[in-house]
């Protein structure tokens, strides 16, 4: 079986890969690229494991081909945080301890940023919401929404430190 | 000499139903030989598969753990977890 | 317990983990994450039917498919003779082990693998698997619990035959065993009784679910030395189970824990690994294995479903003079589900001075189940709690005082024997009496319910080890995967003893050739054991920098102290020293000695047991049958919180994962013994929209065998919430619900039997 050239651009940077037509992002992003920090929880688009970002849209890779990619632009949360400087999110889900195993992390990580990038003012209960895609077994999602509400009050300016 | 009580049914069948016995042991390690002396086989399952609580304290696998005359000595089932 | 909570610095603080910021930024490495050079992938071949003899197996023409390296069987692995054992996380049969990673003779569950392919990639494994020729027998299978009890069911094992019965039967059974418990005469006590509760409920197994299926990658050398990567519980449980399971020496292989994405027990045993390394050892490459989520649902254990009958009688003013409980648990393909935990647990919250507990170990077609937090008791503690709900109805009296009334405290007699010593029931009841959700009011059309729980905790055997470095930078190992921020509090109890920041501590978890012997991360018991352990190895890096300091000064060790990070003379008389840094004591350590180290392995004893008080608020749509939680609030004794954020984590996420067992989780089957909802849509566990914020009490009633008072902390949360949410749907419908889950659907049912619509 031959597998498709893609071009596409990842965390900001052009990327090139060959990939097998029944490949999916996800598959490709792991095993293809070497990006390991997208997850696959269930390959069926309910955990959210493998949220990624495409074209400014929230998006499980798992249900997106990886030849789907070509021409578009993809964040992955490894591309978060700018070099050592962490994404508020990502800062608050430290302070918080909004992770215990952190298998669900990267996942939650990019979809909380999807959603502050979408509504900067989230109620408890949007964010609630949007999160509901991504599933989270051991923290019972009380830090978690803790810290991306946290996060939120601090991109808005409005947490004094 | 210490009184040791064996809780649970998984012993029954090396003491004939005896759950209550006086043991001249004091410590886990002669517990178990003397209980595998007095019962074949008893010895082996209490080690393999049961814990002691002393006074109300579960200690598992450790056989230098001290048997005294006026202590409450149960064996239990080994717990695990999750 | 010898550090006492006034002097403390960094114990119960909140510091950033060690491991943070490589998980928020994806660098963390999870068992699927490695690769190594020539790696090839390894699929599974499972049984599509729930019991089948297998006739044959033909691999000829999978093995002629382009870029199939090998196939396995268990004709590959060792026919190892049963043998019972207790390790890891429960009472362990190897030869059961051995056939539950490859069917041997018979698949005994749907899911049930039957042989294994590597190939140089995902996709031609899984076309081989298409072309690897299974020849079955189907026979009749029995799914149900009761079902399977009857004389005349389909019978998994014809050399199993019902332990703890007598007369001992002749005809095998899949009745794998009897448990039984007694305190007192149930049946005099029942006599005293003016009111009596009796009540029947029944559970379905429910996963785990961890977010992380099953990972491997495993490479088996052509000297016989092997390397295993894999998302466990314990690397030191892989690599035995591995050794024992294929019949290598331990020393050959070298197991690493990868991060491990949660395992509530669910990995506390192989699947993967022995045969990954049987299918490497066959082709000489590594082989890399995960699990799919199907996968994970029909081949890997869920814990137990559970019919059970209790009875609970009381006098008139509120004393329970007897109880009684009959316990059915599944134990799935193989014996050994947690059914005497479960017959332990159920009634240890309480002083009751007649009390028989009855369990039964049942085999069935489902997948063999494994260890899940707190295993056997949930189950129990439903039941019981929600008779102890009624009771409190029945007798008019609050829930909670009845509980205080019969509530187990030091020098309580348990009903399987020992009596109850330093445990903090009372005070975990009294916190929840006096917080703030107790008190608050219900809004019309809500309903409030609590319930209580119990777990042992374990300790057991730990390695942790502390070294400073030449720069005075100090690294800890500890022997235990860390599933839920272990690794920051054991870095924070080394850190208290050094009496340096938390920051100064780097924590790593070590793999099977770098630290001693550990046993696996479950039990509730790694910062008890591994914490112990790793405490006393920082105290005797403590000593070892006060006998350098004194031979840099060339005075006497005892005249040298430790205080906040440094060695000051211990008064005046020893010399007018400035006091060193560990930075320049470890710049001399080769000239005073070598190197700043020690290593400490353990066998943890007192581990102090645990209690919990779940208040959970309801509001239930009569209309679809939805249970919403308003509220929740979990109490727990936790001994001492060294890490008050992870603490309250492991509160939180066993309150959720019990609500998720009490109102939607379950396994459905289908007529074939199928399991008709293997995946996370059709497997409902609760999302961020479906709970609220879980507000966790903690009651430190210290445990005095831990340096710090630590209990374990992780299983108790997870016993009481099915009876809370039951009892608060009791007290908001106005009827009892006797069988998990609570789903949409049963409630709808119940409302339309209680209205009168059949």
């Amino acid at each position: 079986m031959s597998k498709h050239h893609v071009s596409t651009i990842i965390n900001g940077e052009p990327a090139e890969f060959l990939c097998e037509t029944q490949q999916t992002l996800l598959d490709t992003l792991r095993d293809v690229l070497g990006l390991t920090g997208s997850k696959e929880g269930c390959a069926s688009g309910d955990c959210g494991a493998c949220s990624v970002i495409v074209d400014g849209r929230l998006v499980c890779s798992c249900l997106m081909l990886g030849v789907e990619a070509e021409g578009k632009s993809i964040t992955t949360v490894e591309g978060i945080a700018s070099g050592d400087h962490l994404h508020p999110v990502q800062q608050k889900f430290l302070e918080h301890a909004a992770l215990q195993c952190g298998f669900c992390t990267p996942g939650f990580i990019v979809a909380a940023k999807a959603l502050l990038d979408d509504n900067p003012n989230p109620t408890e209960t949007e964010a609630r919401y949007w999160l509901a895609g991504n599933l989270c077994r051991c923290t019972g999602y009380d830090k978690i929404i803790r810290a991306v509400m946290d996060a939120a009050a601090e991109m808005r300016g409005e947490t004094v430190r | 000499m210490p009184k040791v009580v064996i809780s649970g049914t998984s012993c029954q069948r090396f003491t004939g139903g005896r759950t209550e016995l006086e043991v001249a042991a004091t410590n886990f390690r002669r517990l178990v030989l003397e209980l595998d002396q007095r019962f074949p086989g008893l010895g082996k399952q209490v080690e393999d598969s049961m814990a002691v609580a002393i006074d109300g304290e579960i200690y598992q696998d450790a056989y230098s753990v001290a048997l005294h005359p006026d202590s409450e000595i149960y064996l239990i089932p080994k717990i695990a977890g999750g | 317990m010898n550090y006492v909570p006034s002097d403390l610095k960094v114990v119960g603080t909140r510091p950033v983990r060690p491991d943070g910021v490589d998980k928020v930024t994806g660098r963390a490495q999870f068992g699927a994450d490695m690769v190594m050079p020539g790696m090839l992938w390894g699929k599974v071949k499972r049984s599509p039917h729930a019991h089948a003899r297998i006739v044959s197996i033909d691999a000829n023409k999978a093995l002629k498919l382009p870029g199939v390296k090998a196939v396995v069987t268990a004709d590959d692995f060792p026919d190892i003779p049963s043998e019972e054992a207790f390790v890891g996380e429960g009472p362990m049969n190897f030869r059961d082990l051995s056939r539950n990673c490859l069917a041997r003779g018979k698949a005994l569950y749907e899911g049930h693998a039957v042989a294994a392919v590597a190939a140089i990639s995902q996709a031609v494994a899984d076309e081989a698997l298409e072309l690897i020729d299974v020849k079955y027998e189907v026979l009749p299978h029995v799914i149900d619990v009761e079902a399977a009890m009857k004389p005349d069911a389909p019978v998994l094992h014809d050399d199993l035959f019902t332990a703890n019965v007598e007369p001992k039967p002749t005809k095998p059974s899949n009745i794998a065993k009897r448990v039984y418990f007694n305190k007192g005469d149930v049946a005099a006590g029942f006599k005293q009784a003016d009111v009596v509760i009796e009540g029947r409920y029944t559970t379905e197994p429910v996963h785990q679910a961890y977010i992380e299926p099953h990972a491997c990658l495993c490479s088996y050398g052509a000297d016989g030395q092997s390397t295993i990567f894999s998302s466990s519980q314990g690397q030191f449980m892989v690599r035995s189970y591995v050794a024992k399971l294929l019949g290598i020496d331990i020393a050959n292989i070298r197991a690493t824990a990868a991060e491990i994405g949660g395992g509530f027990g669910g990995k506390t045993l192989v699947y993967l690994e022995p045969v990954a390394l049987a299918l490497s050892k066959k082709c000489g490459r590594p082989v890399k294995m995960q699990m799919t989520r199907e996968e994970v649902f029909r081949a890997s254990g869920p814990t137990s479903g559970a019919v059970m009958d209790v009875k609970i009688g009381a006098k008139k003013d509120g004393t329970i003079v007897a109880a009684q409980h009959v316990l059915k648990y599944q134990a799935g393909a193989f014996p050994g589900s947690p059914i005497q935990p479960g017959c332990m647990c159920g009634f240890a919250m309480y002083d009751i001075p007649n009390v028989e507990v009855t369990g039964y170990d049942v085999v069935s077609n489902r997948p063999k189940v494994a260890a899940y937090r707190a295993p056997g008791a949930p189950i129990a503690s439903y039941a019981v709690e929600c008779a102890m709900d009624d009771l409190a109805r029945r007798l008019g009296v609050d829930p909670i005082a009845l509980r205080e009334q019969n509530g187990a405290r030091n020098g309580t007699k348990t009903h399987y024997g020992p009596t109850h010593q330093n445990i903090g029931f009372l005070a975990t009841l009294a916190a929840a009496k006096s917080s703030a959700h107790w008190k608050s009011p219900l809004k019309p059309g809500q309903g409030r319910g609590i319930a209580t729980g119990f777990w042992f905790n374990i300790g057991g055997e730990s390695s942790a080890a502390v070294h400073v470095a030449e720069d005075g930078s100090v690294s800890a190992v500890s022997g235990s995967p860390d599933i839920g921020g272990s690794r920051a509090s054991i870095g924070m109890m080394v850190a208290e003893v050094l009496q340096v920041p938390a920051e100064r501590v780097r924590t790593i978890v070590g793999d099977t050739s770098s630290i001693g012997f550990t046993h696996v991360t479950g039990g509730s018991r790694v910062t008890f054991a591994t914490g112990m352990a790793a405490t006393m190895a920082a105290e005797k890096v403590v000593e070892q920098l006060k006998n350098r300091a004194a031979m840099i000064w060339d005075i006497t060790p005892e005249a040298v102290d430790w205080r906040d990070g440094e060695a000051p003379p211990a008064g005046t008389n020893a010399g007018a020293f400035e006091p060193l840094s560990l930075a320049e004591i470890a710049l001399k350590a080769a000239r005073t000695g070598g190197p700043i180290s020690s290593e400490v392995s353990v066998n943890a004893q007192g581990a102090g047991p645990g209690f919990g008080a779940h208040i959970c608020d309801v509001e239930v749509d009569r209309e679809t049958g939805q249970v919403t939680i308003v509220r929740y609030t979990a109490v727990q004794d936790v001994g001492r919180a060294i890490h008050p954020s992870y603490v309250e984590g492991q509160i939180q996420g066993g309150a959720a994962q019990g609500i998720g067992w009490a109102l939607n989780e379950e396994y459905i089957y289908d007529r074939n013994g199928r399991m008709d909802n293997p995946g996370f849509l059709d497997y409902r566990c609760p999302v961020a929209s479906d709970l609220p914020l879980i507000e966790t009490i903690m009651v430190e009633v210290p445990n005095p065998r831990h340096p710090f008072g630590a209990r374990g902390v992780g299983e108790v949360p997870i016993v009481p919430p099915m009876a809370a949410v039951g009892n608060a749907i009791r007290d908001a419908i106005g009827l009892r619900m006797p069988s998990l889950p609570m789903s949409p659907p049963k409630v709808r049912a119940a409302l339309d039997v209680a209205n009168g619509d059949d």
